[in-house]
């Protein structure tokens, strides 16, 4: 960036980033934590003046966020956030360009745009609060609802299949794709500052507890007694090992993934699947996506994948330019007095 | 009748041909190609292209046909004409199809070689029309086209698909012949077209030539034609096309305002070539985004406003019910934006190639709550550009939403346009908000508009969205008293732009026995249609909105100073519901909703009929 200089002076807290509204979620809602992380994340992560750091949300409980932070921001209609988002990053590429939204609103009502926000790699962070429920309607089941969900609209289950986002954020080719869970503070802090960093659509998938309308949904991950056994903290590099005593890894066979045992003698950390953020191939990403959906298997955390290409407002401006040296700066006049033209005297 | 003697030379003050074909006979390009050669000629002119929405409806179909009116003439003229003078039938659907809009009497060029059996059965012929004595009363020239152009082009290497393929530029040659029109401006068009093609360079030169020679030769036609250029107002001239005009206008907007234009829009017929001319301008900094849908097409809109930009959104009716929504959100968070329909006869998808004046009430009420908007329509191709650059104005200064209104017709259309200067244009002023000290973002000035504060401006930081705001400081607030302080507030800010729009004008006496009052793209249709009345005696005045939300201030006194309205539409009295509902006047309507403009005849029988026979002669 131009004013690099200017930028390392700006020393920013916590609190520079909360705005003056009084924040009004359900108390013992999983949005607090994501707000604070995010706040305290910001400070170190941030690298120019907070006037070029916009918020933009669509409709729901997670919605409020923008609210909330002492940025630019703009709380959109339902669903539109990512559209929103790339109109502002399009406007005016100098700024960092934040999206807050929920799973109905990211996967339902704009499942179309986030798609298209992925597959055209618009450098935009988006976190999606995964409560696996229609909070600020009251408890009607979501696109990530598990099938068989008892909700006000389900009220002899829901017959659906859910989205599984990670797998959605793959299938558009999303080139950064992550989890994190409200109740694991320093994990999301560090997806955030990964997310951050990245250049692209960094999608953010963070399982959040309503607990209102859908308590303990996420339990098994972040409760002291189990969830060393169900959370697979993906590290780069790290080969995948999980469990209370670290005695279980992740073995890929081909393109078979199996939980293995680790103090039966059979298996030693040298089998095991290490984990590789930059790996090309999508197949071994999907795999991971899959435990979740998969009896025995832990549920990952951490960056899926991560991939660097040009994004759409790097191209975009690269265009203009090359055109620009092409046919020279637009001169209004020329054009309007060109193609085939008359005299009348 | 002697070869060698020379064809006499007729002068007519004006001519309305239409050529005619399948789908993929290239007749767009005919007539578009005749167009350009006319206005250069100096021709004052207007086209009408009429195609199907089928790009290659089966072929000798009648729904396959496509056809491509235009009206040029020594004079001023305002139509693509009512009926044509020259019907150039490629093949018997085409004949079929338009022959009943065909003048009586009128000239019928045909392409005898489509007259088989085939082509006769596709076009439910059940005997042929040039043959059975059906076209008696007519001018019929048959020209074996497709043979001739094969025979011009024995030799060169291509095969026989595309040697059938050049005889639209034969039957071009052969138009510019009759109607003595040169040649080389399309000569000069089919080498810079087929630059990488040296073979279809030398096969369409060789038809077009081949039947401009024809007509020089053969027996067949004992004269041709000229008419004289026009008088048009002394400047610099082009042919310009509603969509063209449109996106020039924004372009201009964009210089003039200093601001980078973005357009988000998703192609819907008949607006994608807005985007299309749009993204040719890439060296004027213009950012075109083809969205995913149309809803991301005017949010990504709202998102490059909120940031700064001068944003809008082209669509088509559809395209705008999908919008309304954000157009809302536009309203609430007092954004700058344009959003351009190009209207298309519905509902639904209805007639996506036609068109039609039904989406007024959409863009005038169609959103949830009390969301004014300001309405804005063009009347002619080349007023496209001019209001392109009034909507952009109004959106920046009133900090809101402007629905810009063109139509099918005019759209595609195209007429001479005397081209402006760009140190001719408005300035349209600018201020981003930037000083700390008393700033709240729903702080309004003295137009009502708040003010635009974007991202990147130190100490600014603000959050807008679609929740109510509080008056002044623009937090969310539920206070009931001051939601209703702020939907009159919005109320107030869109009419008080009436103080700053050109008044109705009224052609023609200010006051007396009739007005026809229209908007939009039926401006060239009624007035001819009041020109003819008034050169046969009646008196009729005309007056044409180009501003429906808020009217011009003087709308009321213009109403109340003529005893009868009529108000002719192409839909079932959408302009004449507002008046009536906003004036407590009483008006006459006039409905045709066929999906094309407006006949003059039918307009001037209306006239007549409205003022009672001789009524006000």
């Amino acid at each position: 960036m131009a004013n690099n200089v200017e930028v390392k002076e700006i020393k920013y807290t916590a609190k520079d980033f909360a705005s003056d509204q009084e924040v009004r979620w359900c108390p013992g809602c999983g949005d607090y934590s994501i707000l604070a992380q995010v706040q305290r994340t910001f400070p170190e992560i941030i690298d120019r003046p907070k006037e070029k750091i916009v918020w933009v949300s669509g409709i729901g409980c997670s919605s409020r966020f923008p609210y909330y932070m002492n940025t630019y921001g703009f709380h959109g209609i339902h669903g539109r956030a990512p559209a929103i988002a790339t109109g502002v990053k399009l406007a005016n590429p100098e700024l960092s360009v934040w999206v807050a939204s929920g799973d109905g609103d990211l996967l339902s009502i704009g499942g179309n745009h986030f798609i298209h926000a992925c597959r055209k790699n618009i450098d935009l962070k988006i976190l999606m609060f995964n409560n696996r429920i229609y909070g600020l309607t009251k408890g009607q089941y979501s696109p990530t609802s598990e099938k068989g969900k008892i909700t006000k609209t389900t009220p002899y289950g829901s017959v659906d299949y859910p989205f599984n986002p990670p797998m959605l954020a793959l299938g558009a080719e999303a080139s950064f794709i992550a989890r994190s869970i409200d109740r694991h503070p320093k994990h999301l802090q560090e997806m955030i500052r990964r997310a951050g960093l990245h250049k692209g659509t960094a999608f953010i998938e963070i399982f959040q507890n309503c607990n209102i309308f859908n308590d303990g949904a996420f339990a098994l991950l972040t409760e002291k007694d189990t969830k060393d056994d169900h959370v697979l903290e993906l590290v780069h590099g790290q080969p995948m090992i999980f469990g209370k005593n670290k005695d279980k890894g992740i073995k890929l066979d081909g393109l078979t993934p199996m939980v293995v045992d680790l103090t039966s003698g059979k298996y030693s950390k040298d089998d095991l699947w290490v984990h590789d953020e930059f790996d090309p191939n999508p197949a071994r990403t999907a795999i991971l996506a899959m435990f979740d959906e998969t009896p025995g298997f832990p549920t990952p955390i951490g960056i899926f994948r991560q991939i660097i290409k040009e994004t759409y407002d790097e191209g975009l401006f690269r265009q203009i330019e090359e055109v620009k040296k092409k046919k020279g700066e637009g001169d209004l006049e020329k054009i309007l007095f060109s193609g085939n033209v008359w005299e009348v005297n | 009748m002697e070869t060698e003697k020379e064809k006499e030379l007729l002068q007519l003050k004006e001519v309305t041909i239409r050529f005619a074909g399948d789908s993929g006979d290239g007749m767009q390009l005919t007539g578009t190609q005749f167009s350009e050669t006319t206005a250069l000629v100096g021709n004052d002119l207007n086209t009408l292209p009429d195609y199907p929405a089928e790009i290659r409806a089966p072929a000798g179909t009648i729904y396959g046909v496509s056809g491509f009116q235009l009206h040029f003439s020594s004079e001023d003229i305002f139509t693509p004409g009512d009926q044509p003078d020259v019907l150039v039938a490629m093949n018997p659907a085409a004949l079929k199809k338009n022959l009943p809009e065909l003048k009586k009497g009128g000239m019928i060029i045909v392409n005898s070689d489509s007259f088989d059996i085939k082509n006769l059965n596709l076009a439910h012929y059940e005997s042929n029309p040039l043959e059975d004595g059906s076209l008696d009363g007519y001018q019929v020239y048959q020209v074996p086209i497709s043979s001739l152009t094969a025979n011009a082009l024995e030799g060169v290497k291509l095969s026989p698909k595309e040697v059938a393929r050049a005889k639209n530029f034969f039957a071009l040659g052969l138009m510019y012949w009759l109607f003595n029109r040169p040649i080389d401006k399309t000569v000069q068009w089919i080498h810079e077209k087929f630059a990488k093609n040296p073979e279809y360079i030398e096969g369409n030169e060789k038809a077009l030539r081949a039947g401009y020679n024809f007509g020089e030769m053969t027996e067949l036609f004992t004269a041709r034609y000229t008419v004289e250029p026009a008088k048009l107002p002394k400047g610099t001239y082009r042919s310009i096309s509603g969509n063209e005009a449109t996106a020039l206008g924004f372009l201009a907007a964009s210089v003039k305002s200093g601001l980078p234009l973005f357009l988000g829009s998703y192609p819907i017929t008949p607006a994608s070539e807005i985007i299309q001319y749009l993204s040719t301008y890439k060296n004027f900094g213009v950012k075109t985004f083809q969205a995913e849908d149309e809803i991301a097409g005017i949010t990504t809109a709202i998102g490059a406003s909120f940031a700064g930009n001068l944003a809008i959104t082209s669509t088509s009716g559809p395209g705008l019910a999908l919008k309304t929504e954000a157009i809302g959100l536009a309203v609430m968070t007092e954004l700058p934006l344009v959003i351009i329909d190009v209207q298309r006869g519905g509902p639904s998808t209805g007639l996506p190639t036609k068109t039609e004046q039904a989406d007024l009430l959409q863009a005038v009420c169609g959103r949830n709550g009390e969301a004014p908007v300001p309405v804005l329509a063009a009347a002619t191709p080349s007023d496209c550009f001019n209001m392109a650059i009034e909507a952009s104005r109004i959106a920046i200064k009133y900090m809101t939403p402007v629905i810009l209104l063109t139509d099918g017709y005019i759209a595609n259309g195209s007429e001479p346009w005397k081209i402006p200067h760009v140190n001719e244009l408005p300035e349209i002023p600018v201020k981003f908000r930037t000083e700390k000290e008393g700033f709240y973002p729903y702080l309004r000035d003295e137009n009502l508009a708040r003010p635009w504060a974007i991202p990147g401006t130190p100490e600014l930081e603000h959050r807008i969205g679609g929740l109510e705001k509080s008056d002044i400081y623009g937090n969310v607030s539920y206070d009931p008293d001051n939601h209703h302080k702020m939907v009159t507030l919005r109320a107030k800010k869109i009419k008080n732009i009436e103080n700053d729009i050109p008044l109705l004008e009224v052609e023609g006496e200010s006051s007396g026995e009739l007005l026809v009052l229209g908007w939009g793209g039926t401006y060239g249709a009624i007035k001819e249609a009041v020109n003819k009345a008034r050169a046969q005696g009646y008196k009729v005045s005309q007056a044409h909105f180009r501003y429906i939300n808020p009217f011009p201030k003087n709308t009321e006194q213009v109403l109340k100073s003529f005893k009868k309205i009529l108000i002719p539409e192409i839909n079932l009295g959408q302009l004449a519901k507002l008046i009536k509902s906003e004036f407590l006047v009483d008006v006459q309507q006039f409905n045709v909703v066929r999906g094309l403009p407006l006949r003059v005849a039918d307009i001037v029988d209306q006239i007549i009929k409205t003022l009672g026979g001789n009524n006000g002669k």
